[in-house]
């Protein structure tokens, strides 16, 4: 029989808990190598859309804060469109990334209210975030999504959030409004409240 | 004008909206360390119980932020160089990493950001939650970057880390290692790994490189000693490629984007 030759992806490995060394090295105090952070600003100039800022805390199995941790999100401008599409914003830059506090654990991204995006079979989605979750004791990145509380009529028909069988654990992807744009959205890495995370 | 942004991997229906392509080959999971290694303590209160739940990707993971030149330094790629005051630069024996990023189907991919992190040649990384009694070396951060080129080459130069003891067991050390974190053409194929040194004991006592499942994906991220490539006099030269996840490709597909 013929064989079909296929690389094996790289193992993964933890980022450990000097990540912040190679990824955010002005956040860590080594300063004077990088001019700025990478993924530091999302918005780069008159972004379209609805300023928000996304707030929140990772905690372990046992209810601390991982004051460790490293996030990294990926998301549509207000339009729907990633950066690369026709039409996406300019001043917008999809990614962002930031580090926990090392005191409180938080994190805070500032950036725009993502429009929705096509499904493969051209039914929207629901507004939603990508979240990338990277810290010591985590083996392999974690991928969840984040969705918006305020967005009950979009998130209703949102064909990734149907396919969830226990309806009970999908507040865990919702962020909550806070007032004056904030939106609230810890995760929890285990426990009770274990929040979804997807093999995408 | 934004630095960010290629044209993703998408089709467009016929009523001219972009939809996602073929979609990601899925992970192995049985490959990949499994997020509660007990042996590895930090995983414990720290692992995801519950099976992650699966879908088919859409353009959230089939796009991916686009890193351009523009946004890196002239010594972004020079770990000995990039933080030092002295002309010397940092100590250690002196070494060039270089290799590929590929997909699974072996093709090199352009313009991926590597990013690596390390300890200095005595085991101590700079970081002000880190208690190793080994020295700082003034001339040394930790930090390095770059951009593969057109075929998927990338290349640092850099001193080799030292071993260090951290807290676990009694007494785990880990062995000389690079951190690797890698941003491929799409959300999807977002990997952090770390280099190993070919030859080095260390590598089978430790409990982090103990979560891969086989020996066979350890040994895929051990860099080979090139002394073919070696620079005379300089530098020894360490080859190490990384692997991301494959993109599937239909001759339709194909066709629509006129690949």
């Amino acid at each position: 029989m013929q064989r079909i030759e296929r690389l094996k992806e790289s193992p993964s490995q933890t980022a450990g808990p000097y990540v912040h060394i190679g990824a955010l090295p002005n956040f860590a105090e080594i300063e004077g190598v990088y001019d700025e952070d990478l993924g530091h600003r999302m918005i780069t100039g008159e972004a379209k859309g609805e300023r928000i800022t996304i707030r929140g805390t990772v905690f372990d199995g046992t209810g601390a804060a991982l004051r460790d941790a490293m996030v990294e999100i990926w998301q549509a401008d207000a339009q729907g469109r990633y950066p690369g599409q026709d039409g996406a914003d300019p001043a917008f830059a999809g990614w962002g990334r930031q580090a926990g506090d090392m005191e409180t654990g938080e994190f805070a991204f500032e950036t725009v209210k993502p429009g929705p995006v096509a499904f493969r079979d051209g039914r929207l989605m629901a507004p939603h975030v990508s979240v990338w979750i990277v810290a010591r004791g985590i083996n392999l990145g974690l991928q969840t999504r984040l969705y918006f509380a305020d967005e009950a009529e979009t998130n209703a028909t949102d064909p990734i959030l149907a396919r969830i069988e226990h309806r009970d654990r999908i507040g865990t992807l919702m962020a909550r409004p806070e007032g004056d744009g904030v939106y609230r959205f810890d995760i929890r890495l285990q426990g009770e409240d274990e929040t979804i995370f997807f093999d995408i | 004008m934004s630095t960010f942004g290629r044209k993703p991997p998408v089709t467009q229906t016929p009523g001219g909206q972009d939809r996602a392509g073929g979609g990601l080959y899925a992970r192995d999971r049985a490959w990949h360390p499994a997020p509660l290694t007990p042996p590895y303590k930090t995983s414990v209160a720290r692992s995801p119980m519950r099976a992650p739940i699966s879908f088919p990707t859409t353009l959230s993971e089939e796009t991916g932020p686009v890193f351009t030149h523009d946004m890196l330094g002239q010594l972004d790629a020079d770990l000995i160089h990039n933080y030092a005051k002295s002309p010397d630069g940092a100590i250690g024996p002196r070494i060039v990493v270089q290799g590929r990023v590929l997909d699974q189907d072996g093709r090199g991919v352009p313009h991926a950001l590597v990013e690596v992190w390390q300890a200095n040649a005595g085991g101590r990384y700079r970081h002000k939650k880190e208690g190793y009694l080994a020295p700082l070396d003034p001339d040394f951060g930790g930090c390095g970057r770059c951009l593969t080129d057109e075929f998927g080459n990338y290349e640092f130069r850099t001193i080799q880390p030292g071993p260090y003891p951290w807290p676990n067991g009694p007494n785990d050390w880990r062995p000389a290692h690079i951190h690797f974190s890698v941003f491929g053409q799409s959300w999807g194929q977002r990997l952090i790994t770390q280099m190993y040194f070919d030859g080095d004991p260390m590598i089978w006592h430790c409990p982090i490189v103990g979560t891969i499942p086989s020996r066979e994906g350890i040994e895929s991220l051990v860099a080979r000693l090139d002394m073919e490539a070696t620079i005379p006099m300089d530098a020894r030269v360490y080859r190490f490629d990384i692997v991301l996840r494959g993109r599937r490709q239909t001759l339709f597909e194909n066709r629509m984007e006129g690949l």
